[in-house]
């Protein structure tokens, strides 16, 4: 078993290899595409709208096999197994099973509060009701969410507030105790406080898993993430520390981004 | 790699696939019933009126004006059937298209949110009348009104249950019209009002042209609604084959006279059982022919916006 | 000089337009009391309907005419064959029409790629709405009273109904399931549900409302339905009640009662209608009395369910 490792010592998670991606109408939305996720760090993806970083952030736990005639070339490994989760042979759910997904706009189920945060546990087959108390209890407070909701487990999910059903969200992908987390733009639909909070809850999360963000803001990439890949018309442009991405970028394009000068 | 791990997986992944491709293919069964019933309703219709067929030669059958096959002397022409379904349906529709037509508008482009709010649930209520009770709506109630304006009506007459069926598919007329007027982007509402146009001119100069295909298609559907009613005019329109156009005379329809022949002893296989086949395959050309002539306007309508 | 004649132009410019906008708002007027006068007939023409019905068979609605068999003797009369016919005939059609119903409905929505196939199904589907209820009674004519040999039986009839009812439950089904929106199906897969599980449970459950309203439109179409059950050869004096469902003896159920002949409330008021006599028209006029109350309320229940899930899921 080999352990990749970056100049900084950090255990490489999940890398994509030469990764393309076609919609079934034939357009290429991803660009040979080699990008690693480091254990417990974040990754945010930057870029202008339609640049892709959503598509490929949704390649890693195959959502794009929902809708048919999509393809994907190339790799996605997953350590330490070297499993490449593209592979045909690999079963979609079993990868949604070890990565799991916070949305844009919260989408609990119209379920109680418990029911939301057990179904991930249910569906893996879990029906011991003591075991899905403590793992429910478990996830609830690591969204920081259990005190707020800890007399009401059972009320309906869509009775929670904005910021709440995120982190609701958040408890539910949590529950599964997955390997890495995906979050696409999960700020952008809560106010300023709810952000604040989710950004939080996530520098708490990343010491137990791996985290990769997807953001339209660059502030927030700048305050939460370790390491910032930008990315433009399907294409990896840069990707590096965080601290150097936004400081000294070394690609001129980057620069631009950043500093608002397009975009 | 643990290579053991894996195969365990795996083979839970087999099951799991297993089972899921028999769920589909449960639900694609269900779903495939519906072609199931199509081709047995063509099948048993076109099997039954073949025999038929071989007996009445297709040219007797369509140019004949006397249906007796239950009579001792015979006569296979489906004119007079045809004759009653086209009087009582064209009477429907003189009632049922300006009604229908106006409601759609008034409730499209004049109603507020809360007026269309209670007045659908009436329509829907009106479209939940069951036949049979329309028919004795016909017969007891406006047919003896009509024969106060008009003493020499006959008890069984076209023009009351023709007038009844009007009413039974105004909503739908109404519903189908308004969906299309509804359909038409507020820009175009905008741009007229903006012009200075009142209400009304809006609705009849720029909303009902827009959204024309689709109200015609309204009148297409309700029209194979109406030539494939039968309770009321087996009720109230009289059981006899009469070749007739005029709406106060007795007539049978199409639907009626399948249900006549069915009140009677039927013999399986005879003249008569087979005749109701034949009968009932011309009824289910007619209503297909409308029903694919309205939804492709229908469907032309839709892909305008 | 010149000025002044253009203001006064103008002015009266202003005028007729005024006056033309006086004209073209009493059109608007008009078209809306129309409109109004349009409504209102319907509206009373059903009240009209309705309480003739009422108040023809009023003196019929005693326990008596609930109780009694269909008689030659119109005052001694009742509808107790025809309602029990009728429930008898609506399990069958409910257990038939449901499943499959919410079946079709689910793959249609859920599985079907956009292929040949599914535009068969799909048109097939429309089409079986669109014809008429006379062709279905043919059709349960030809095949399951002689080709399948199920006779003039409650079997036959629920199954004639239920293949009615089938585009009513697959079309609401699909309604209900499309207002689903896709981030509900996206959060489920991304736990790592399969399809089976997304769909029983999520989508069936939270289109369970719609789908309720369907069956209750489509239950309350059933029990109105008369011409294809005549074309069965169901009308038949009926003076006796089918098997009971249920048995004291184990195994406590009896499916005997499937083979059973029948008649079912518009039938029974068919055959009232079509006496000379007016003292069965009374009869008539309690049964249409009582067919139009259940349709009523099931509609009314059903127009209600839907303006709540309407009014409580936001998506």
């Amino acid at each position: 078993m080999v352990t990749e490792k970056n100049k900084h010592n950090e255990i490489v998670k999940a890398e994509s290899k030469d990764l393309n991606f076609f919609y079934a109408d034939g357009t290429q939305a991803l660009k040979k595409i080699n990008l690693p996720v480091y254990e417990n760090k974040i990754t945010a993806l930057i870029g202008p709208s339609g640049c892709g970083k959503s598509t490929f952030l949704r390649s890693f736990n195959r959502m794009h096999d929902l809708y048919p005639g999509n393809k994907y070339e190339g790799e996605i490994i997953l350590y330490p197994d070297n499993t490449n989760i593209l592979d045909k042979k690999v079963d979609p759910i079993e990868v949604r099973m070890r990565i799991s997904m916070v949305f844009q706009k919260p989408n609990p189920f119209p379920k109680s509060i418990f029911e939301n945060v057990a179904y991930g546990l249910r569906v893996r087959g879990e029906s011991n009701k003591r075991m899905l108390d403590d793992k429910v209890e478990d996830a609830l407070k690591g969204a920081s969410l259990w005190n707020e909701v800890k007399d009401r487990l059972h009320d309906l999910a869509f009775n929670l507030s904005g910021g709440q059903q995120q982190r609701l969200c958040i408890a539910r992908a949590l529950a599964t105790e997955p390997e890495i987390m995906l979050f696409d733009e999960p700020t952008s639909a809560l106010d300023p406080i709810a952000t604040v909070n989710i950004e939080e809850l996530m520098s708490e999360l990343k010491k137990k898993l791996s985290i990769l963000i997807v953001t339209h803001n660059m502030q927030q990439a700048a305050r939460i993430s370790d390491y910032t890949a930008y990315m433009y018309l399907g294409e990896l442009v840069e990707h590096d520390d965080t601290n150097k991405i936004f400081t000294n970028p070394s690609k001129k394009e980057t620069e631009d981004y950043i500093t608002g000068k397009f975009g | 790699m643990s290579e053991p791990i894996i195969s365990a997986r795996l083979s839970k992944n087999f099951r799991r696939n297993i089972m899921e491709r028999f769920i589909e293919f449960s639900l694609l069964c269900s779903a495939a019933f519906a072609v199931f019933i199509t081709s047995a309703i063509v099948y048993v219709l076109v099997s039954e009126a073949i025999p038929f067929f071989q007996h009445v030669s297709i040219y007797e059958f369509l140019t004949d004006t006397v249906w007796t096959p239950n009579y001792s002397i015979k006569h296979y022409g489906i004119l007079p059937l045809v004759s009653g379904t086209l009087t009582t349906t064209f009477i429907a529709l003189i009632v049922a298209v300006p009604l229908g037509t106006i409601t759609a508008i008034y409730l499209s482009e004049f109603a507020t949110h809360k007026v269309r709010e209670t007045i659908k649930p009436i329509l829907e209520l009106l479209v939940g009348v069951p036949t049979v009770v329309f028919g004795y709506f016909a017969l007891m109630l406006v047919t003896p009104m009509l024969q106060k304006i008009y003493p020499d009506l006959t008890t069984f007459n076209m023009l009351g249950p023709g007038i009844v069926m009007g009413v039974m598919i105004v909503p739908y007329i109404a519903s189908l019209a308004e969906d299309s007027m509804r359909a038409v982007p507020m820009a175009m509402r905008e741009g007229a009002y903006a012009m200075g146009a009142t209400r009304f001119q809006t609705s009849i100069r720029v909303i009902t042209p827009a959204a024309i295909s689709g109200i015609v298609a309204a009148y297409i559907l309700a029209i194979s609604r109406a030539v494939g009613e039968t309770m009321i005019v087996a009720i109230a329109a009289g059981q006899q084959p009469n070749f007739t156009f005029n709406p106060v005379e007795s007539a049978a329809t199409i639907t009626s006279y399948i249900v006549s022949v069915a009140l009677g002893d039927l013999e399986h296989g005879g003249i008569g059982y087979q005749s109701i086949f034949a009968a009932g395959l011309t009824l289910l050309v007619m209503t297909l022919l409308l029903n694919i002539l309205g939804h492709m306007t229908r469907k032309k309508f839709a892909e305008r916006y | 000089m010149a000025l002044n004649k253009k203001k006064l132009s103008a002015l009266n410019d202003l005028q007729t337009i005024r006056e033309m906008i006086k004209r073209h708002k009493k059109n608007d007027l008009a078209f809306a009391a129309l409109g109004m006068f349009v409504i209102a007939s319907l509206t009373i023409t059903l009240i009209v309907l309705f309480l003739d019905l009422v108040l023809d068979g009023y003196p019929k609605f005693t326990l008596d005419f609930f109780g009694n068999f269909p008689s030659r003797r119109a005052a001694r009369a009742g509808i107790l064959s025809a309602w029990v016919g009728s429930s008898l005939v609506l399990i069958v059609t409910f257990f038939v029409a449901v499943p499959l119903g919410i079946a079709a409905g689910v793959y249609l929505e859920e599985y079907s790629k956009k292929n040949w196939f599914a535009d068969i199904i799909e048109i097939n589907v429309s089409n079986l709405a669109g014809v008429p209820s006379i062709i279905y009674g043919l059709l349960a004519l030809g095949l399951f009273v002689y080709s399948f040999g199920l006779g003039q039986s409650i079997l036959t009839a629920g199954l004639t109904l239920a293949l009615l009812m089938l585009p009513i439950v697959i079309v609401s089904t699909r309604e209900a399931i499309r207002a689903i929106p896709v981030h509900i199906r996206e959060a489920a897969y991304a736990v790592g549900a399969t399809k089976w599980q997304v769909v029983i449970n999520h989508i069936v459950q939270y289109s369970y409302g719609g789908i309720l309203t369907g069956v209750i439109i489509g239950m309350a179409r059933a029990i109105g339905e008369t011409a294809p059950l005549i074309t069965i050869g169901a009308l038949t004096f009926i003076a006796f009640l089918p098997p009971s469902p249920v048995t004291i003896e184990p195994p406590f159920l009896n499916l005997e009662w499937l083979n059973a002949g029948f008649t079912v409330l518009p039938i029974q008021m068919f055959n009232w209608i079509s006496r000379p006599q007016h003292a069965f028209h009374i009869n008539a006029a309690a049964t249409g009395a009582v067919i139009i109350i259940l349709t009523a309320l099931m509609n009314g229940a059903a127009i209600k369910l839907r303006y709540n899930i309407r009014k409580k899921i936001k998506w």
